[in-house]
């Protein structure tokens, strides 16, 4: 697929995605209208939209979403830092991959938020108690699909660093993790999910700033618009997080 | 088992490692220890090319050709006899010898023209040398005007130019090559021969090729190694004496027919003795199971 037609069909998909995400809301509202959806369980969206502006102003919402998306920044600059690293680590030391891949894989399926007051012991009722659970949360997804990308590097393209008397160094930097960085993508995105969920969730849960704090009190105060309003701004983090990074992929690994 | 050899070693060409011969490989085995017992893929397999010269080794699947190929590149070691370059025995991965390779292996992540700059990168030449040496291959090998394409845009066999392009940048003396148009239809692979003729013509480029596809053997070389089915042994030398310059027109010449049918003869009789082996094999397989 040429450059251009890539970008246009690039285009296209996105303009499906907003109609599609818009068709639902119509239809959303329409069936909260009808009474098809309890009102004071969701409210309309139209009513969410009215209460945006106001939770900007009243909430200083955005702040809480700086506050927020700084904690998202740092957990996944962790991840990346710590998580490839450990990936290639494991890779490295056979002996090492068999006796700890099985534990990485558990700890992605453990529910690392009920953790939180062994962060607060140790981190204190900071920000970095809230980054330094997102990181846990999410670094095993990062050290699997790490380890997964380079084990399934192609065996002919490291003949071919061989074949040119590549330095291991050479190896590593010019074949292997090129090689196996779609693997390595994948991995970060899965880890930032884990990563947003258990920030968002232990601001809620520790009254520490943050848009989950603001969620936690808006629904406490059975502000439902804002409450939901609120929570467009997570997805939003959401969405910038996950565009910054297949961006950032797609320069480092243009085409697949 | 010593009787065998002995009769394979009165048929295989001797040692020629003359003092002109640029690459010599001299007694070389090679034997794999499997679940199945030791296995010996390259049994005492002796040869020499001389610069310039187009060599092609032709045997059955399961031969050794590839671990030939191995060992004279330097990916696999520990085996018995040596391997020279210009007279002296080389261990491991060496300058002089260039590989390109069966499976398809351009980097994906690379255009085509960073990929056959490869070479250069690692050698640290600066940019735009490196870019303009590359452009230069790349022309030689028929891709002009798409240095800036990705391999995920090309085909198969514009993919293989590339590797072979690739190669040629390092300017190795030997270029080594496994079967690398194996997995291309007849058509393209006798205009890709006609392209790698040219190619060694123009720079003289000392070529050693692994194949088993004996049209490609005999209209690409000046001569042709055939080998016996496991344990791969050098069964038989054919000189060809078809006329330079040589292009794929040549497959319909007499002569071509001629070394054809020549080299077939030798290689009938190995190829169907693998095909009755891995039946053996497969039939002995699910025996145990």
């Amino acid at each position: 697929m040429s450059g251009t037609t890539l970008a246009a069909s690039r285009s296209a998909a996105r303009v499906v995605g907003v109609v599609t995400v818009l068709a639902a809301v119509a239809l959303v509202e329409l069936a909260i209208r009808g009474g098809a959806i309890n009102r004071f369980i969701v409210p309309l969206p139209s009513e969410i939209l009215l209460a945006i502006p106001r939770i900007i102003v009243d909430e200083n919402v955005l702040h809480r979403f700086w506050q927020t998306t700084q904690e998202i920044l740092w957990a996944s600059l962790l991840l990346a830092v710590v998580g490839i690293p450990l990936g290639l680590l494991l890779y490295r030391v056979r002996i090492l991959r068999l006796a700890c891949e099985t534990w990485v894989a558990a700890l992605a399926a453990a529910p690392i938020v009920l953790t939180y007051p062994l962060f607060l012991v140790i981190f204190g009722r900071s920000a970095t108690t809230i980054v330094m659970i997102g990181f846990a949360a999410g670094v095993a997804p990062v050290i699997l699909k790490t380890i997964e990308g380079l084990v399934s590097t192609r065996k002919v393209l490291t003949d071919v660093g061989r074949s040119f008397r590549l330095s291991p160094a050479q190896q590593f930097w010019k074949i292997l993790l090129p090689a196996a960085l779609p693997s390595v993508f994948v991995g970060m995105k899965l880890g930032l999910i884990f990563a947003m969920i258990n920030i968002v969730g232990i601001e809620f849960l520790i009254n520490f700033g943050g848009l989950g704090q603001l969620i936690n009190e808006l629904a406490e105060r059975y502000d439902l618009p804002g409450t939901y309003g609120a929570i467009c701004f997570v997805v939003l983090t959401s969405i910038v997080f996950f565009d910054v990074t297949e961006r950032l992929e797609r320069w480092l690994r243009p085409i697949e | 088992m010593a009787a065998q050899r002995d009769v394979s070693s009165d048929r295989a060409p001797a040692v020629t490692a003359t003092r002109e011969a640029l690459l010599a490989v001299e007694h070389v085995s090679k034997r794999f220890e499997t679940s199945e017992g030791v296995i010996s893929a390259v049994d005492d397999v002796s040869f020499s090319i001389a610069p310039g010269e187009f060599v092609s080794i032709i045997g059955p699947s399961g031969c050794g050709k590839s671990t030939l190929f191995n060992i004279i590149g330097g990916l696999v070691g520990d085996y018995e006899g040596r391997v020279t370059v210009g007279g002296n025995v080389i261990h491991g991965t060496h300058p002089a010898i260039g590989m390109v390779f069966q499976e398809e292996s351009t980097f994906p992540w690379r255009t085509v023209l960073d990929n056959v700059a490869f070479p250069l990168e690692i050698a640290g030449v600066p940019k735009q040398t490196r870019l303009e040496r590359a452009a230069h291959f790349v022309s030689m090998v028929g891709l002009s005007g798409f240095e800036r394409r990705f391999p995920a845009e090309l085909s198969g066999g514009m993919r293989q130019r590339v590797a072979l392009a690739r190669t040629l940048t390092s300017e190795p003396r030997i270029l080594l090559m496994d079967e690398p148009f194996a997995s291309l239809d007849e058509q393209t692979r006798l205009l890709l021969g006609d392209r790698v003729l040219q190619i060694q013509q123009a720079l003289r480029q000392t070529t050693l090729l692994i194949t088993h596809n004996l049209t490609e053997a005999v209209q690409l070389s000046d001569r042709v190694l055939v080998m016996t089915y496991r344990p791969g042994r050098l069964k038989r030398t054919v000189e060809i004496h078809l006329p330079h310059p040589r292009d794929s027109e040549v497959v319909s010449s007499d002569a071509f027919g001629h070394y054809l049918a020549e080299i077939w003869h030798d290689l009938r009789e190995e190829a169907s003795r693998g095909i009755k082996e891995d039946e053996s094999r497969v039939l002995h397989g699910r025996g145990k199971a």
